[in-house]
């Protein structure tokens, strides 16, 4: 008999995917997977991933929780708005993605009324507001509140801007549901992301899962708690900080390549390493996540192409050129489509190389000499993640590989670019089962057993799976 | 003598310059006097002045440069400031402003004509810098400089 269950969902784009947890033996019980048909009634599809759940089960046990994630129905599309395009605005585009947003429209100085045309036009799920230090510049915020406040914009929007102008601004945006949180760049160069993220993650509990749709679920769901990505975050910071007695594994970088867009998330403090070293522009959030819009391994096969030149995607792939070309523009038209055949898994394999080298390299930082009067100085932008011990991959590109060790060791530190700051030496983890967003879901209730079963589920990808493991992935 | 909400003040050292001691100590007198004061710190690139002045709605930016590169450094900061829309903000410049001797007057000069509003010359005290400040400040309520749209 089993003991205490949870059942932890992923609403995702295509499927609904299902994670059957045993709470008392740290156990993975089942998974089951089944259409996500938010378009219709996302409920159809949940009962068909969890009768397939059943199938594999035998009887579906008592579930203690039934906690869900989403990225469904577009994901939880964000734009914002701030005044410095290097200060504010890109704190408030940080506050987004730590979030789980996707953001679809960033941002900065004044909304022109083309501006404002394109917004209503992205029609994003929530608007974040930001501009001015607290005290500091309140006209530009104050000039897009009156904006935001004129137009049909009928979205939520989160002021996370100059404290001192929000009685106006709440004037302004009189209609419209607006909450105040906490500015996100509160003093010059002082990043405060938190606030914000909480607000974001509220109405998404409160409101967007209503508006999308996702709570008709609620007979076989008791909450969708956050968007996926943010569950994966959450995933990656109890892998890192540990809980309670059970320590973690320290600071990590979790890389997860998609079909539209390859994430990046890092738990790490990212301080300069080396004496003497000075860091420029915003401080680093120690979470931090980033968003390559242009590496996905379907929708954006093209991009990648670009990206890396397809002679060197033949050379990696072991394929004639032409095939290469051919291939990629099938795969951008067919953006469901699995490998078939040992070409395909091949160009996989390289465009998956590429992606995540690229991904990798974008999400750390880098260091450049400048050179003084007094001789060269070392300046750092970014997070230096050179020391970063762990990284895990995870997501369907890395858990259906055959060799994942091929495409996660794309990530470390080349001696070619001694500028950039990646991983040197790093163990990587592969997320076989797709647990890391379920972990992060189940933290909200048992971290201790979300923590474990983390622990026990995240495997060295030494070994090579069989097609008969992989078909089932 | 500054008001019920305190002026805000940009403070930094130019371009690849590290003298960064004069600069802290201008910073402290400033933050001793009321004011509110953003310290950017040695080596800060001319655009991060204004990006920081521009968030903080700051009323002065102090600029120090101290290696003598300060006319290099400095050409072009008040067409910086008016693209983002400080036009009227006060802005001081002082250190060691050239290398080499030239008569004060003729340095001075160079940098009042690239639109600084006061130039320090070379060791000039803190309370000095304090009464110009309050100086300008008050003429600036008397006769307010209409701010950028
Ligand atoms: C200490 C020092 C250094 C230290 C700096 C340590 C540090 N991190 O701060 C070190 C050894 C690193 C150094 C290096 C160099 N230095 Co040096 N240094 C000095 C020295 C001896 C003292 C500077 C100081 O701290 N003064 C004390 C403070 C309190 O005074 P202050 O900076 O002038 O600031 C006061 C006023 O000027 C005013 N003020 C300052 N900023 C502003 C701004 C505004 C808006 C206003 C209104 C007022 C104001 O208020 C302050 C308080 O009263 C001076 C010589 C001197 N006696 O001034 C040379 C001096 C500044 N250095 C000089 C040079 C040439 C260099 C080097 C290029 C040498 C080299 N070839 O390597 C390098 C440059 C390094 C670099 N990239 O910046 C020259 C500059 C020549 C010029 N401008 O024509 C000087 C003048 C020496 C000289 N006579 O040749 N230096």
């Amino acid at each position: 008999m089993h003991g205490a269950a949870a059942l932890l969902i992923d609403f995702g784009s295509t499927y609904t995917k299902l994670r059957a947890i045993d709470l008392d033996r740290r156990i993975v019980l089942a998974s089951g997977q089944g259409p996500s048909t938010v378009a219709t009634d996302i409920s159809v599809g949940m009962r068909v991933a969890l009768e397939d759940l059943g199938r594999r089960l035998g009887r579906l046990p008592q579930f203690r929780y039934r906690l869900g994630s989403s990225s469904a129905a577009g994901g939880l599309r964000m734009v914002t708005v701030g005044l410095v395009r290097e200060l504010t605005a890109e704190a408030a585009r940080r506050a987004a993605l730590g979030a789980g947003a996707k953001l679809v429209g960033t941002y900065a100085y004044r909304l022109t009324a083309a501006d404002m045309a394109s917004i209503l036009a992205l029609r994003p799920d929530i608007l974040l507001l930001a501009g001015g230090t607290d005290g500091g510049n309140s006209e530009v915020i104050l000039h897009n509140a009156r904006m935001l406040g004129s137009s049909a914009l009928d979205c939520p929007i989160v002021y996370a801007g100059n404290r001192a102008a929000w009685d106006s601004a709440k004037d302004l945006l009189a209609g419209k549901m607006a909450v105040c949180a906490e500015n996100v760049m509160p003093e010059f160069n002082v990043l405060n992301i938190e606030p914000a993220r909480a607000a974001i993650r509220e109405i998404f509990l409160e409101r967007i899962v209503h508006a999308k749709g996702i709570d008709r679920a609620r007979d076989e769901c008791d909450a969708v708690l956050m968007p996926t990505p943010a569950a994966v975050m959450d995933g990656a910071r109890l892998l890192a900080d540990g809980h309670g007695s059970t320590p973690g594994l320290g600071e990590l970088v979790v890389i997860d390549p998609g079909g539209a867009t390859t994430d990046v998330h890092s738990v790490a403090s990212g301080q300069p390493r080396v004496p003497g070293v000075v860091q420029r522009g915003l401080p680093e959030p120690r979470v931090k996540r980033t968003v390559e819009g242009d590496l996905g391994m379907r929708h954006n096969a093209a991009a990648i192409g670009e990206m890396a030149g397809i002679p060197a995607l033949a050379a990696d792939a072991r394929l004639p050129e032409g095939t290469v070309s051919r291939l990629i523009g099938e795969l951008a038209r067919d953006v469901d489509r699995l490998p078939r055949d040992a070409e395909e898994r091949a160009l996989d394999r390289a465009l998956g190389r590429a992606a995540l080298r690229c991904a990798m390299k974008r999400h750390c930082g880098s260091v450049e000499t400048v050179y003084t009067a007094l001789g060269p100085a070392t300046a750092q932008t970014g997070k230096d993640l050179s020391g970063v011990e762990v990284v895990v991959g995870t997501g369907g590109v890395i858990a259906h590989s055959r060799a994942p060790l091929e495409l996660l060791e794309t990530v470390v530190a080349v001696p070619t670019e001694p500028e950039s700051l990646r991983p040197r030496d790093p163990r990587f983890l592969v997320d076989r089962e797709y647990l890391l967003y379920a972990c992060g879901l189940l933290a909200q209730a048992e971290p201790e057993a979300a923590l474990e079963l983390a622990l026990k589920y995240l495997k060295a990808p030494t070994e090579v799976l069989t097609d008969d493991i992989v078909a089932n992935g | 003598m500054p008001a019920t909400t305190p002026r805000t003040i940009v403070t930094g050292v130019i371009g690849s310059d590290t003298h960064i001691v004069g600069n802290r100590i201008l910073s402290m007198a400033l933050e001793k006097a009321g004011y509110k004061v953003v310290a950017l710190g040695a080596l800060t690139p001319a655009p991060e002045f204004v990006k920081a002045a521009v968030e903080t709605n700051a009323d002065a930016i102090l600029v120090s440069s101290l290696y003598g590169q300060g006319e290099l450094d400095c050409r072009g900061f008040r067409e910086l400031c008016i693209e983002a829309g400080l036009d009227a903000i006060l802005l001081y410049v002082g250190g060691n402003l050239i290398v080499g001797k030239h008569p004060w007057d003729v340095v001075e000069r160079i940098f009042l004509d690239m639109g600084f509003d006061r130039a320090a010359a070379p060791g000039m005290r803190v309370e000095t810098v304090l009464e110009w400040l309050a100086q300008d400040f008050a003429a600036r309520e008397r006769a307010p400089r209409r701010q950028a749209g």
